[in-house]
């Protein structure tokens, strides 16, 4: 490892212009007579639609158009789609509801967009959308999934009888209930995944420009993942052909996952800019983005673990309803099937599994992947049920774990997956040792004496990342290969630019990427450039999402790197007369093996550009592409415990120690896979403690739409994390990475939940554990 | 319309407003100082911080025509030159921002804190001085970090105490 | 935000000129609660008249036990004063405690309590403090001048120019801080002064501030936290909301008084 190669702790490249404010996000983007848009939004739940009056609104000061889901309906713009495919039990495809980028008759949830006002100012268009008259007729809503399935409740939409858009299964039924008929032990657990709102600090934004004369458009849109807005926009929404459509996605400000999906308001931008004759910019504001963002979770779970009398695990039994909100969103229908259920395995052989998965609609915003996707889901659930049956055989949740840890690999579960490697062992002693698990009750009765309730939580996780090979998604109904491409350009003085399909929103991408360069060629970073994020510059790709940057766009370069390398060391041994097998290229220098002589690497690249002197029949340049297409998922995990105090006068929990003891694999640059682990940790923490998506259920009204009422973890609601490694290399890609960006959002909430019933001696607390939550749990354990 | 004029970044600026611009926008669209961001609608993200009159303030909570007069700074405004500000220094090698959108505000509040305890800053000060400023991707583990940083490089060269504005 | 229109006062006179000649302004200070508020177009003054450059209005004058805060004292500038923190460390401590450092270089003490929000912390400690208000028209007996959610004795045209007290020989104050808002959900101001001890509540109540009679009587008996174990108080006519049901937050007012006696005798 050279002191910028792989395994480096390089300070990064990128904040440079962060740290000085000279970041362009998609807000700070102006382009000639760009004009600003605003969104006239349902203020119900649900309504049919009887009448848009923009008359009042067209003349308000300032305004350039007002525009409505009719006049896009007329123009030919199709409607959102969600692009993965999941079938029933009974073999049906799932029901997918319609949805209109403006809706036209009817809306269903509070925030639905129904016309688009472009003004000269923001707040002319704010203004003028308010002006917009829109008659409704109130129809009753429901929030709750577990309600929409019920008879009598109200119909979202005419497709999905009884709001039910799939009733799907994996997994032995008949095995499972076998185990757990004749189990020694059964812990049966009701346990909810709260819905959280991802809150990215940048509030989504798009800027929609067409230009007449080339019949051209451009899209700046906060996306994790351009190609994939530019494919969809093309092939499923009409709004022109791809080669007509450029989408770049500059700087933009995290995604956690919610930055994935193609939304409604860039294709109207784009259709608005069109029809309006101006570049139309919309930026949202907070209570927009809680409103219309994609939210994550949302699950409800009746589990059974079943056990034999050697506390073994036989058999888990999962039944789930997930809440999709009023519309299916892009990825929505993977992520409570093949993003959860092949997960539910965890860390143990467990020898049968059955999940059953109902997915529903409500009058909700849509729900959608966010950070860890379906796989928090899944550890939360079999983590918690895990420590509560150790707590009711009465053994220790480390014995517990480890007596069922999957230890010999390859191992395939029975719900799909086949892990390649992993040492779950490791991470548990590790995450031990470093939390001093063994000195806690010492620390319990310190506590006690000052009056706090201490407790120790853990829990062991595994994620399935590296997303995806291609042929198996589609297999499973992606609607998308999820293969990654990467194009290496040696310039003619040997500084090199990659192209990636990989998109950075926080995740350092153009450090890391560089790193691989300079590892390989020997070469300083600074004359690496990592370009991504433009349709006209990087051919196709698939973004940035489901820890897959490393896995699969790292080894989308390296491939890249290896025809590069090949070819350069074609060229160095011909120009130094020696054998290309004898060629050597590090420190910026191609060597022939035990000589002296060598070839400066610019000079290299000179001679590959003037071809003057190359091998016969080579074609000049130097300059390779490569697409890498994954073999298999990897499988990050690892063991996080976490200690807390709970206040029994007021319920609030204090975190006295989080640790986390992660297995990724090979790591590029420690330092930025210590600050995802740390991230995702605070996401997962505040998922526990913090973080509570709540609608009023009469009304559908989203109650928590500000920082007023949903809580953001802060700098004082979080310790610093101790975060160790113990990586066993993925055999399935070139640099042995399994992927970092979840884990802590994954690996966290059961390890809270777990230390805080410990803490308060109740098992029975839902998340997230607000101080008022943990009070009346406390006062309820106590009454017993 | 109102005629606002102010001292930005050292830099003598007016113009006419409409009188319910946000001091943020103003920066931002007047003066194209993108730097300065807008977070939440509810002055609690602190993404817009800037300093005024030597103090941290939310941009997104005063109109531009209320700091006629004042002496801004800006995160453009921070570093002397291409010398970074010990703070910008810091949340660079300490890896203190990810996706950078939270960052000028954050850094514009470290300074603040820093100037206000000459005294030295300890974690749990740092933590509670961070109310104002939110980060969603870092877990504050290396803002902290780095800002228990900066404020002992600043006491130790002294800068604390003598820059004025940082 | 709608359209509206700026005045920056040069004094309270002039104050008092502009808004009469708005059609329906408001006054301003930091306006760390009205400018957001009109940000999210729950506000729409037709004028705003800007109190921040008015130099009558700053200041915090100190005279033995006596106080006198300036309206347009910032709580920033509060809670550095030192000569305050000998006299009455609490309303410091409190002031320390308001929002966040941003909020508290700009926000006034007079804009905190002329807003009246049901969980601002000042309101709390004028009416524990025995607190007169003073504005441009005469004198209000703090617990005269709070009369409702956001409502107060203050006429469309009455500033806020000050506020005076006694300091007490004891007074402590604590909070419970909304997790999500960082507002105080129970904030407990307790005084032990001359005309015996009084306590005050924000956050908690339906009708903002209010005097708890049940943790006087019982601290009048014993100005210790031990005198508040095991009592509750009434949760009716507190605020149930997301965060907090009526009966957790009399929980909290009870927790907090304690905490707030304790620091008062500390």
């Amino acid at each position: 490892m050279g002191v910028e190669g792989i395994g480096a702790r390089v300070a990064r490249k990128e904040d440079k212009r962060f740290i000085t404010g000279s970041g362009r996000y998609v807000d700070d983007m102006v382009v000639p007579g760009m004009k600003h848009a605003a969104f006239v939004r349902s203020p119900h739940a649900h309504a049919d639609v009887k009448k848009i009056d923009t008359k009042a609104a067209e003349a308000m000061p300032g305004v350039i158009a007002v525009l409505t889901g009719k006049q896009l309906k007329a123009d030919g713009i199709g409607n959102l789609i969600c692009g993965w495919m999941v079938h029933s039990k009974d073999g049906t495809p799932m029901k997918m509801g319609a949805w209109s980028p403006l809706a036209v008759d009817r809306v269903r949830y509070v925030g639905d967009a129904v016309a688009i006002v472009v003004a000269e100012t923001r707040g002319q268009a704010r203004d003028a959308a308010e002006a917009v008259e829109v008659t409704y007729k109130e129809r009753k809503a429901v929030t709750s999934a577990v309600d929409a399935l019920k008879k009598g409740a109200p119909q979202l939409h005419p497709e999905a009888d009884g709001n039910l858009i799939y009733d799907w299964e994996l997994g032995d039924r008949a095995a499972t209930e076998a185990a757990i008929a004749n189990a020694a032990h059964v812990t049966k657990m009701h346990i909810v995944n709260n819905r959280l709102v991802p809150n990215a600090m940048e509030p989504r934004a798009a800027l929609g420009h067409y230009d007449k004369a080339e019949d051209h458009y451009t899209c700046w849109t906060t996306s994790q993942n351009p190609h994939v807005a530019r494919l969809v926009m093309s092939a499923f929404y009409n709004v022109a052909p791809e080669n007509k459509l450029r989408v770049i996605a500059p700087d933009v400000g995290g995604g956690f996952g919610s930055k994935i999906f193609i939304y409604p308001e860039e294709i109207v931008c784009l259709w608005a800019s069109k029809k309006a004759g101006v570049p139309v910019k919309w930026v949202a504001d907070r209570t927009e983005s809680f409103l219309t963002d994609a939210h994550g979770r949302d699950h409800v779970t009746e589990v059974e673990l079943a056990f034999d009398d050697k506390h073994r695990m036989i058999g888990l039994k999962v039944d789930t309803i997930a809440n999709f909100g009023a519309y299916m969103s892009l990825f929505s229908s993977s992520v409570p099937t093949y993003l959860y259920a092949t997960l539910l395995s965890g860390q143990y052989a467990i020898s049968a599994i059955h999940a059953n998965v109902r997915a529903v609609y409500t009058n909700t915003a849509p729900v959608d992947a966010y950070r860890g996707a379906g796989r928090p889901e899944a550890t939360y659930l079999l983590e918690r049920v895990v420590e509560t049956a150790a707590r009711e055989l009465g053994v220790s949740p480390a014995e517990l774990r480890r007596k069922n840890f999957i230890r010999e690999f390859p191992y395939q579960t029975p719900v799909i997956m086949a892990y390649d490697a992993g040492d779950y062992e490791a991470s548990l002693e590790a995450a031990m040792k470093a939390a001093d698990y063994a000195g806690f009750e010492k620390r319990r009765e310190k506590a006690k004496k000052a009056g706090k309730l201490r407790g120790i939580g853990m829990s062991c996780y595994i994620e399935a990342c590296g997303i995806a090979p291609s042929a198996a998604v589609g297999s499973l109904g992606a609607g998308v290969g999820l293969w990654e491409s990467a194009e290496v350009r040696v310039n003619a003085v040997g500084t090199i630019e990659v192209l990636t399909g990989s998109h950075s929103h926080g995740q350092g991408h153009e450090t890391t990427f560089s790193q691989l360069v300079s590892d390989r060629f020997g070469v300083p970073i600074d004359s690496v450039s990592i370009v991504h994020g433009d349709t006209d510059k990087v051919q196709m790709g698939m973004g940035t999402y489901g820890s897959r940057s490393g896995a699969v766009g790292m080894s989308a370069i390296v491939k890249a790197l290896d025809k590069v390398e090949a070819k350069a060391k074609k060229i160095a041994a011909h120009l130094m007369e020696a054998d290309e097998g004898d060629i050597v290229i590090e420190n910026g220098e191609c060597k022939v093996a035990g000589t002296d002589k060598s070839v400066p690497w610019f000079q290299l690249a000179l001679a590959a550009y003037t071809a003057h002197n190359l091998p016969g029949g080579m074609e000049p340049g130097l300059k390779e592409g490569a697409f890498y297409d994954p073999t298999n998922f990897t499988f990050p995990a690892g063991c996080y415990i976490c200690e807390v105090e709970v206040d029994p006068d007021t319920g609030v929990t204090e975190i006295v120690q989080f640790v986390a003891a992660d297995d990724f694999g090979n790591i590029i640059n420690p330092m930025i896979v210590e600050g995802q682990v740390h991230g995702g940790i605070a996401q997962g923490i505040g998922q526990a403690l913090l973080e509570g998506t709540s609608y009023d259920p009469a009304s559908g009204q989203l109650l928590t739409a500000s920082y007023m009422d949903y809580t953001m973890p802060r700098a004082d609601d979080l310790p610093s994390f101790s975060v160790s490694h113990q990586n066993t290399p993925c055999p399935g890609n070139p640099l042995g990475i399994k992927g970092c960006g979840e884990a802590g959002a994954i690996g966290s909430p059961p390890a809270v939940i777990n230390a805080i019933t410990n803490a308060i001696g109740n098992n029975d607390l839902t998340m997230p554990a607000t101080p008022q939550t943990v009070w009346k749990a406390l006062h309820a354990a106590t009454k017993h | 319309m109102s005629e606002v004029a102010m001292v930005v970044n050292g830099r003598k600026v007016s113009g006419a407003v409409e009188d319910r611009t946000l001091l943020v926008h103003y920066l931002r669209e007047h003066l194209g100082l993108t730097g300065t961001h807008v977070g939440c609608d509810t002055s609690q993200c602190g993404a817009c911080v800037v300093h005024m009159d030597g103090k941290a303030i939310k941009s997104c909570s005063i109109l531009a025509a209320q700091a006629s007069g004042a002496d801004i700074v800006t995160i453009e405004g921070l570093a002397d030159g291409a010398d970074l500000h010990p703070v910008q220094a810091a949340f660079k090698e300490h890896h203190g921002l990810q996706c950078g959108f939270c960052t000028p505000g954050m850094i514009m509040a470290a300074t603040d804190m820093i100037r206000r305890h000459p005294e030295g800053l300890d974690e749990a000060t740092v933590r509670a001085e961070l109310e104002g400023n939110i980060c969603r991707c870092t877990g504050y583990h290396n803002i902290v970090k780095a800002i228990l940083a900066a404020s002992k490089t600043m006491a130790k060269a002294g800068k604390g105490k003598t820059k004025k504005a940082a | 935000m709608y359209s509206t229109s700026y005045h920056r006062a040069s004094s309270v006179a002039d104050a008092v000129k502009l808004l009469k000649k708005a059609e329906d302004g408001k006054f301003v200070s930091g306006g760390m609660t009205l400018i957001p508020a009109m940000k999210t177009r729950l506000a729409a003054p037709s004028d705003l008249v800007d109190l921040r450059h008015i130099a009558e209005l700053k200041g915090i004058r100190i005279s033995g036990k006596n106080v006198t805060i300036g309206a347009g004292t910032t709580h920033a500038e509060v809670a550095a004063n030192d000569k305050l923190a000998s006299v009455c460390h609490a309303i410091v401590h409190m002031a320390s405690h308001i929002g966040d450092p941003h909020v508290r270089h700009l926000g006034t003490l007079g804009g905190s309590i002329a807003n009246n929000d049901p969980a601002a912390d000042y309101p709390a400690a004028t009416v524990a403090l025995g607190a007169t208000i003073v504005t441009n028209k005469r004198e209000i007996a703090a617990e005269k001048f709070f009369t409702g959610l956001f409502e107060t004795a203050l006429k469309d045209d009455e500033i806020v120019t000050g506020v005076t007290f006694t300091a007490p020989a004891k007074c402590g104050y604590e909070k419970f801080r909304n997790p999500a808002s960082r507002y105080a959900m129970a904030g407990v101001f307790v005084a032990k002064g001359k005309d015996g001890v009084k306590v005050a509540v924000t956050g908690a109540g339906e009708d903002g501030v209010f005097r708890s009679r049940e943790i006087e009587a019982a601290l009048t008996k014993k100005f210790e936290p031990s005198a508040l174990e095991g009592m509750t108080v009434p949760s009716k006519n507190l605020m149930s909301d997301l965060h907090a049901s009526a009966d957790y937050r009399a929980n909290l007012v009870v927790v907090m008084a304690k905490r707030a006696v304790a620091a008062a005798n500390a």
